[in-house]
């Protein structure tokens, strides 16, 4: 781990990796749309409705392991003080946020037609609308302060306490009575997805971890170019300044 | 390492006691956070008249039938059931069997007069051709059947 607390190492291993991830991402994402789509069959019960799925699932399971790997890496940089785990952090939440939003809206647009409703107030719908509060939250905390150190702690704090709602998301279709399914994917018992349907949604899986991942490595590296300029600019300005001091 | 030590002290503790803290909360809260009650747990506690909540269940087969505009059908639990009252469009999904949650308010005569009607779906994703074949065999699970 500590291995790639060295940014540079860390961007050498990325640069090798972004191609892989990117042809991974590009194979499943258009194989995965074009199954879900046009050649898987509809449900028995929802008809079309459910290719909304081939979406919604994916995006649900990104917006919760981002959420993890964003905790991870903020309690990793919180203790060991690790150079390039806070920016994968900060990198990540945009991209969580995203699939939280997509997550939320493609859920509200099967709930109408299947539901009767739009939204309704049950644990799993809340707390995953919390978890959008909260990588919201941590985007904004980033911002507020100018000096990113103390950002970067503040900011891995409230991913950290954030993290207990990973569970709650995860449990509350079997804590409470809720509008929203159970789990359909990972059960006791194996998938309860017929394989005609499962298939694709595998492929869209991984398509959205390979999406990440690609989208994960061009943040990192724009927030490590940044930190080095402005460790330039820091650099720059101190010398001018001790020039002055001495003329 | 000392100061990496207590930092990682620190932060398990802290995560422990919020962890703990949400945990009591959620725990105490329990059925508050339930987006609708049982049959059984409405006969067990009483509603008062007039008082708006959520009830759910599976449609009771054959209890469906229609007067006019106003559907009358009962949800069920197994042990409990409950007659409903509605007069608006019920959702695609709404059949016998099916899990249905219905907000409304029970009248003096016992029967809950439901502003609302959602249908509820179930864990199972299958093709028709897979539901027919599992009906025909008998292996066909109804909806919402383990919950």
């Amino acid at each position: 781990m500590h291995r790639f607390a060295n940014p540079t190492r860390f961007l050498r291993l990325a640069a090798a990796v972004l191609p892989f991830s990117a042809a991974v991402a590009a194979l499943c994402l258009g194989a995965g749309l074009v199954w879900g789509l046009f050649f898987a069959p509809p449900d028995y019960q929802q008809g079309d409705t459910v290719r909304i799925m081939f979406i919604h699932v994916p995006a649900a399971m990104m917006a919760m392991g981002v959420y993890a790997g964003m905790a991870i890496s903020s309690g990793i940089a919180l203790i060991w003080r690790h150079a390039v785990a806070d920016l994968i952090a900060k990198a990540s939440a945009p991209i969580g946020a995203t699939f939280c939003f997509i997550c939320l809206l493609t859920g509200s647009l099967w709930g109408k037609p299947m539901w009767g409703t739009w939204w309704v107030w049950d644990a799993r719908l809340t707390s995953m609308l919390i978890m959008l509060f909260i990588y919201l939250g941590y985007m904004a905390l980033w911002q507020a302060f100018d000096d990113q150190t103390k950002a970067a702690r503040a900011a891995a704090i409230l991913a950290l306490v954030g993290a207990i709602n990973l569970p709650v998301i995860k449990f509350s279709v079997e804590w409470w009575n809720t509008l929203h399914q159970p789990a359909s994917l990972i059960t006791m018992s194996g998938p309860k997805i017929h394989a005609s349907l499962l298939w694709p949604l595998l492929l869209m899986i991984v398509g959205f971890g390979a999406y990440y991942l690609t989208v994960l490595i061009y943040r990192v590296r724009a927030e490590i170019h940044l930190r080095r300029t402005r460790m330039l600019r820091l650099a720059q300005a101190d010398r001018h300044a001790a020039m002055q001091a001495a003329e | 390492m000392r100061p990496k030590r207590q930092r990682l002290l620190i932060v398990i503790t802290g995560l422990v006691f919020i962890g703990a803290a949400i945990g009591f909360a959620l725990f105490a809260l329990n059925e508050e956070l339930d987006v609708f009650r049982s049959p059984s747990q409405v006969a067990d506690e009483g509603f008062p008249e007039g008082k708006r909540f959520r009830v759910g269940g599976l449609v009771e087969d054959g209890s469906v039938s229609s007067a006019g505009i106003v559907t009358t059908f009962r949800v069920t639990d197994g042990a409990n059931s409950l007659t409903i009252s509605y007069n608006k469009i019920l959702p695609d999904l709404f059949r016998e069997g099916q899990g249905v949650i219905a907000l409304g308010t029970l009248n003096a005569g016992g029967t809950f007069e439901a502003q609302e009607v959602l249908a509820k779906h179930d864990e199972n994703y299958m093709p028709p051709e897979v539901a027919d074949a599992l009906k025909k065999s008998g292996h066909f699970k109804p909806e919402g059947g383990d919950s």
